[in-house]
């Protein structure tokens, strides 16, 4: 009787909620204030950012975005727009920076004589950047500001 | 002409006896043609030729013309299923202004000389459409480095005269460009040092196999 009981409860709550969620309006950064069952209008598409200036890693190991548009870029078997500018044969004329040369390493650590194929698509770890305005802000901290710091221990 | 008794040969008598027949039907022709008329006037000949000249030039003009349109060239599927549709993604098809390129604005030149040139060695397109040189897909991908080389090395050869019609040097204000096309324009473009094409391949449709084009990987 009881346990009865107990599952009629749990239905009702489990549909007071239901109900009360779809009524809700979430307000998210990425959302909006669109309900969560609806699809909200698509926000328009902003442009590249096109500075063409170098921009700062946030850490050691992150491929360096992209500063310039790359629309249209043809980058697959038949050829590499990319490459036209950032070879290492090209740069001189270009004045783009060279591909670094891990990209010519091959998975054994062994240096071939061109671009490794497991590095031929730059857009796979380089991606342009968008001049949108961050809907989620972000608290990361630069590891040189982490080092610079006086005292030992988090800030958090 | 007569036939020797070292040519005994059928077929060469019956070829000389043709050619012997054309000389005299060309005599006759030429015999009529430098003859004064004897039955119309000289106005009514020089108004019939004025006549015939105007409908000769009128039509070859428009046939000229009717040739030279987007809708005739994608009237093949050879052009409309494989480079029409690669244009299509392209900003010289689909843009924020709304002014595009058909495919004459860049294949034909727009003087009229270089533009009867280039549709005499069109001809050879018509024997490839008859002979089906490219009428898969597969056949238009093994054709295609070849076809790029001929376009690329007359948009090389005539300065980038196509890309011209439109983009002149002249009126590009580089303050107004991304950072990065205001220095090389400057750098290649305005110095004469390159043209369009030489950095510009495979803005309007896809790129062939690549390798060997100088400046590519």
């Amino acid at each position: 009787m009881m346990k009865r009981f107990g599952i009629a409860l749990l239905a009702v709550a489990i549909a007071a909620g239901a109900s009360s969620l779809t009524a809700q309006t979430v307000t998210s950064g990425l959302r909006g204030p669109t309900p969560l069952n609806d699809e909200g209008p698509a926000p328009p598409m902003t442009p590249m950012r096109n500075t063409s200036e170098r921009e700062v890693r946030n850490y050691p190991e992150q491929p360096p975005v992209i500063p310039h548009s790359i629309d249209g870029y043809q980058v697959d078997l038949n050829g590499n727009k990319c490459l036209s500018c950032h070879a290492r044969a090209r740069i001189a004329e270009s004045k783009a920076p060279m591909v670094s040369i891990t990209h010519f390493m091959d998975r054994d650590g062994q240096f071939l004589a061109s671009i490794s194929p497991r590095r031929f698509f730059c857009t796979e770890c380089h991606v342009p950047q968008n001049t949108a305005n961050p809907p989620v802000s972000n608290d990361f901290t630069d590891i040189d500001t982490l080092l610079s710091r006086a005292s030992p221990g988090g800030r958090r | 002409m007569t036939t020797t008794a070292d040519e005994p040969d059928e077929g060469m008598k019956a070829r000389r006896g043709f050619v012997a027949r054309s000389w005299d039907f060309a005599r006759e022709l030429w015999q009529v043609l430098i003859r004064p008329s004897s039955v119309f006037g000289l106005g009514v000949l020089v108004l019939a030729g004025f006549a015939a000249g105007v409908i000769f030039w009128g039509g070859f003009n428009t046939a000229l013309e009717l040739t030279n349109t987007e809708k005739f060239c994608t009237g093949c599927h050879e052009m409309k299923d494989n480079v029409y549709a690669e244009l299509r993604s392209t900003i010289h098809f689909a843009n924020r202004s709304g002014v595009r390129a058909t495919c004459p604005d860049c294949h034909v030149p727009h003087n009229w000389t270089d533009k009867i040139a280039r549709k005499m060695q069109a001809s050879k397109e018509v024997w490839g459409k008859l002979f089906g040189t490219i009428d898969t897909r597969e056949k238009f991908q093994d054709h295609r480095l070849e076809l790029a080389a001929h376009e690329w090395a007359r948009f090389k050869s005539n300065d980038s005269l196509e890309c011209r019609n439109c983009h002149s040097a002249d009126s590009m204000d580089i303050t107004k460009q991304s950072p990065r096309a205001s220095v090389a324009h400057q750098r290649f473009l305005f110095t004469k040092e390159k043209t369009c094409i030489d950095c510009h391949k495979g803005i309007a449709h896809h790129l062939p196999d690549m390798r060997g084009v100088p400046g590519w990987q």
